[in-house]
C-alpha cells in the first residue's frame, strides 16, 4: 500500500478519529525517520519549500522544540509565534490570525492553545494542514503516537498489553489521546489517580478506573505517570502534595511491585520525588529519554504525511 | 396607530382558545383591535371589511414567548428592539417578555419607561419589559421593585445571573410578593457549575472539555421551592433541562407550592452529543444535556409539571460566536424556530401533547404567571392572534431570519407546523 490510499488526513487534530491502520502507518513512517536522526546528516528534503508555524498560544518549550526540529530535520522553513508575540493579545480573534498566517502562505500550523477543540475549530477552516499540539484538556495526538511507538519498539506490539495510565486524567490531554489510541491498538486500560481526578464516567470509554495503585502495578506491562500539580485550580480536587505520593506516588517500594519487563513512561516534565520517585524514574525500566527521541520520528512522519496532503 | 374603524373577519377557521375550553371551526370576528361576538358588531366599522380564508388552519390567541434576549439597549450589534420584534411576529409571537441583562440594566424605572417607549414606537408585537431582582444583576442588593412594577415590568428576574445567596433571594421573594410579581429564576449554582460550558458526563469527559453538572441547576431549584414555600410566592424556574428538576418541580407542584417551569426546544431537540465538533452554535446555558434528561423533560411536559413553552431567544454576533469553544458566548435564537419544534416534535413526532395544550403552554399559562391580559379569544379582548397550519412542512433557513444574528443550530432542520400569520390588536403584522 502506498501514501495515497492509507493516508488521506491533512489535519491531525486527534486519535479518536485516527483508524488503527492509519495510526500504525503513522508509526511505520516514523520508523523510516527515525534512522535519519542517526545519520551524520540529519536531513531529508521532503518538506523543501514548505512553510511551517508553530503557533504555540499556550506556553510549551519541549513539545515546541520537538516539532521545530523535526520540521528542520525534513528541510521546512520555521517560524515560532507565541501568544505574547502574536496579534491575539491586541484582541484579534483565533480565526483572523490564522487566516493571516495562511494568507502569508504557511502551509502547516501546529497549533497548542488552552482551548478544547481549537485545533478542530481552525482546521475547518484553514486549508492549511492544522497539527494538533495539545489543546486543553482534550487530545495531544503526536505525544499518545511517540508513546505508543516507545511502547511497540520495546515491546513489540500494543496490543494485549496492560497498560496504567496514573495521575490527573480529568484534566489531562496526554491521557485522553493515550486512551483512544491504546484502546484502538488492542491494549488494556487502566486509570488510577484520586476519585476526584480519575471519575467513574471514564469507564464508558472502554478502559478500567481504579483508586488502588498496588492492585494494578503487579499486573502492568506499561505504567505511564503524568505530571501531578497542586496549583490553585486543583486544590479542591485533592489534598496536597504529600497525601499523592502516599496514595498514588510510584515510590521505590511499589516499583517493586512490577514486572520486570514493565516500562516505566512520563510525558515530562517530570517531577522527582512526586509523581515518581528520582532514582525509579533513571531505572533500567525507564524509557522516559526514549519517548523524547521518538518523539521527534513520529512528529516527522505526522509531518511529511499531513504536510503532503494538503496543497 | 391608525387601528380605529377597522374590521376583519376569519373565516372558517379551526378556533383553538383553551382560555374558553373552545376548539370549533368557526368565523372570528374583529373590530377596532377587539375581538367581538358577531358579524353585526363589525358592519358600524367606517372602512372596509378585510376578510381572511383560514380553511384548514388554526385560528389561536396570540402566543407569548416569556424568555427573550432582545439585547437593547447596550447590545444592537446583536439584536434590537425592532429586529427582535420582527423576529418575533415572523415566528408568530404576538407578546415576548424581554430579559433585563442589558446595559444599562433595568434595575430603575427609567431604563423600563426607555425600553417600553422604544417598543411602542417602533416593535410590532407587544413588548413587555422584566425589572432586575437585584442592582446591577450583582446579586447582593435589591433593586427597587416596587418603583419598577409602577413602571410597568410583568416580573423581577436576574437572568443570565442567579442570586447565590439565598438570604437576598429571600428576602426578594417576600419583597416582591408584596409587591405582587411573579420571579424568574435562571438556576445555577456558581460553585458547582463553575467554568462548566458543556453538560458533565460522557460527552464532557470525551472532549476535556469543562463540565456543567445537573446538580448545579438542582441545588438551585431545590432552593427556589424552599423560598417559594416559605414566602409563599411564585418562583418560576427558566429554562429547566435536567431530570432531577422536573422530579424536584413536580413534586413540590403536588403539594401546592407555588413553583412552575418552562421548557426551551433546543433541550428536547439535541442532546450534548451534539458538541462533539465543537460547534458553538451548540453552546447554550443551561447546557444540552443527556438523552435521559430530555425524556424527563418530555414526561414533565406531558404531565403538566413543566407549563410554559419559551425560547431563550439569545442572540450573538457571528464573530463573537465564532471563536473557540470555551469562550464562546452561551446562547442561541429561537423566535423563528420554536413553534415549529415543539409542534413537530411534542404534537407530531413524539405526540406527548396535542396542539390544544402546546397553544395553551404558548398563552394561558404564561398570561396567568404574569398576570397579564392576553393569551385569550375571549369577547372583548385584544385581538392578538396567531394563526398556525399544524401540517406546513418547511426547511429553516437562517439567511430569512427576521433576527439581526444567525446563531441557531437548526439551520436546514425540517419541520411541520408554522404559523402563516401573526396579528396583533387586529393589524396583520406578519404573513408567511
Amino acid at each position: 500500500m502506498n501514501v495515497t490510499t492509507r493516508w488521506t488526513r491533512k489535519d491531525l487534530v486527534g486519535l479518536r478519529e485516527l483508524t488503527a491502520d492509519e495510526i500504525n502507518f503513522v508509526l511505520e513512517t516514523a520508523d523510516a525517520f527515525k534512522q535519519v536522526g542517526t545519520r551524520e546528516i540529519k536531513k531529508v528534503p521532503a518538506l523543501r519549500g514548505k512553510t511551517l508555524v508553530n503557533f504555540f498560544v499556550e506556553p510549551s518549550t519541549r513539545t515546541r522544540t520537538s516539532f521545530e526540529l523535526a520540521a528542520f530535520r525534513l528541510s521546512a522553513d520555521v517560524i515560532n509565534i507565541s501568544a505574547t508575540t502574536s496579534s491575539l493579545t491586541k484582541g484579534e480573534t483565533l480565526k483572523d490570525t490564522a487566516r493571516n498566517l495562511e494568507a502569508l502562505h504557511a502551509d502547516i500550523l501546529v497549533l497548542r492553545h488552552s482551548s478544547a477543540g481549537a485545533p478542530q475549530f481552525l482546521a475547518n477552516r484553514l486549508k492549511a494542514s492544522v497539527i494538533n499540539a495539545g489543546d486543553g484538556a482534550h487530545e495531544h495526538p503526536t505525544q499518545a503516537l511517540l508513546d505508543l511507538y516507545t511502547i511497540r519498539e520495546r515491546r513489540g506490539k500494543v496490543a494485549g498489553l496492560h497498560v496504567a495510565i496514573i495521575g490527573d486524567i480529568l484534566f489531562s490531554r496526554v491521557a485522553r489521546s493515550n486512551i483512544f489510541g491504546l484502546l484502538k491498538l488492542g491494549a488494556h486500560v487502566t486509570l488510577v489517580g484520586p476519585s476526584t481526578l480519575v471519575p467513574r464516567e471514564f469507564e464508558k470509554l472502554g478502559v478500567e478506573v481504579s483508586y488502588k495503585i498496588e492492585d494494578v502495578l503487579p499486573k502492568a506491562d506499561v505504567v505511564n505517570l503524568l505530571r501531578i500539580q497542586h496549583e490553585r485550580q486543583r486544590r479542591e480536587y485533592f489534598p496536597g502534595i504529600s497525601e499523592y505520593i502516599r496514595l498514588f506516588g510510584l515510590t521505590k517500594e511499589r516499583a517493586k511491585l512490577l514486572k520486570p519487563d514493565c516500562l516505566i513512561m512520563h510525558p515530562g516534565p517530570i517531577n522527582r520525588g512526586v509523581e515518581i520517585d528520582s532514582e525509579v524514574a533513571d531505572g533500567l525500566q525507564s524509557v522516559i529519554l526514549d519517548q523524547v527521541t521518538n518523539g521527534l520520528a513520529v512528529r516527522m512522519a505526522v509531518l511529511y504525511l499531513c504536510g503532503g496532503i494538503a496543497t | 396607530m391608525k387601528r380605529l374603524g377597522s374590521a376583519t373577519i376569519i373565516r372558517d377557521g379551526r378556533v383553538i382558545d383553551p382560555a374558553n375550553k373552545r376548539d370549533e371551526t368557526a368565523d372570528l370576528y374583529i373590530a377596532d383591535g377587539k375581538v367581538v361576538g358577531s358579524k353585526s358588531e363589525i358592519k358600524n366599522a367606517k372602512s372596509e371589511i378585510e376578510e381572511i380564508d383560514a380553511k384548514g388552519v388554526i385560528v389561536a390567541p396570540g402566543l407569548i414567548d416569556m424568555h427573550v434576549h432582545l439585547r437593547e439597549p447596550g447590545f444592537s450589534h446583536k439584536e434590537t428592539i425592532e429586529s427582535g420584534a420582527r423576529a418575533a411576529a415572523a415566528g408568530g409571537f404576538t407578546t415576548i417578555v424581554c430579559m433585563p441583562n442589558t446595559s444599562p440594566v433595568p434595575d430603575n424605572p427609567s431604563t423600563i419607561a426607555w425600553i417600553k417607549d422604544r417598543a411602542s414606537a417602533i416593535a410590532p408585537v407587544n413588548v413587555l419589559p422584566t425589572g432586575a431582582i437585584s442592582k446591577n444583576l450583582a446579586g447582593e442588593e435589591l433593586a427597587p421593585i416596587g418603583s419598577l412594577a409602577q413602571a410597568g415590568i410583568v416580573a423581577i428576574t436576574d437572568d443570565g445571573h442567579c442570586i447565590q445567596n439565598h438570604e437576598v433571594m429571600r428576602r426578594a421573594v417576600e419583597y416582591a410578593r408584596m409587591v405582587g410579581v411573579p420571579i424568574l429564576d435562571h438556576c445555577q449554582d456558581y460553585n458547582l457549575v463553575g467554568n462548566g460550558v458543556v453538560h458533565e458526563g460522557y460527552w464532557s469527559t470525551l472532549l476535556g472539555l469543562p463540565g456543567w453538572p445537573a446538580a448545579g441547576e438542582e441545588a438551585i431549584v431545590m432552593r427556589d421551592i424552599l423560598l417559594a414555600e416559605l414566602c409563599d410566592h411564585y418562583i418560576h424556574c427558566q429554562h429547566v433541562s435536567t431530570a432531577g428538576s422536573v422530579r424536584l418541580i413536580r413534586e413540590a407542584r403536588s403539594r401546592g407550592v407555588k413553583i412552575s417551569g418552562e421548557v426551551c426546544p433546543h433541550h428536547i431537540a439535541l442532546t450534548d452529543e451534539a458538541i462533539q465538533n465543537f460547534d458553538t452554535n451548540y453552546k447554550v446555558n443551561p447546557p444540552l444535556r443527556s438523552q435521559q434528561d430530555v425524556d424527563a423533560l418530555l414526561d414533565g411536559i406531558a404531565d403538566g409539571t413543566l407549563s410554559i413553552l419559551c425560547s431563550d431567544h439569545a442572540p450573538h454576533a457571528d464573530f463573537e460566536k465564532e471563536v473557540e469553544f470555551d469562550i464562546a458566548p452561551f446562547g442561541i435564537i429561537g423566535l423563528e424556530t420554536e413553534l415549529g419544534l415543539f409542534m413537530d416534535l411534542l404534537v407530531h413526532k413524539h405526540r406527548r401533547i396535542d396542539i390544544a395544550r402546546l397553544i395553551e403552554m404558548y398563552t394561558v399559562e404564561p398570561a396567568r404567571l404574569l398576570k397579564i391580559h392576553a393569551g385569550t379569544l375571549s369577547i372583548g379582548a385584544r385581538a392578538d392572534m396567531t394563526l398556525i397550519d399544524p401540517e406546513l412542512e418547511w426547511i429553516v433557513r437562517l439567511d430569512q431570519f427576521e433576527s439581526a444574528s444567525r446563531n441557531s443550530p437548526f439551520n436546514g432542520w425540517k419541520l411541520r407546523g408554522r404559523a402563516v400569520r401573526t396579528i396583533v390588536a387586529g393589524k396583520t403584522v406578519w404573513k408567511l
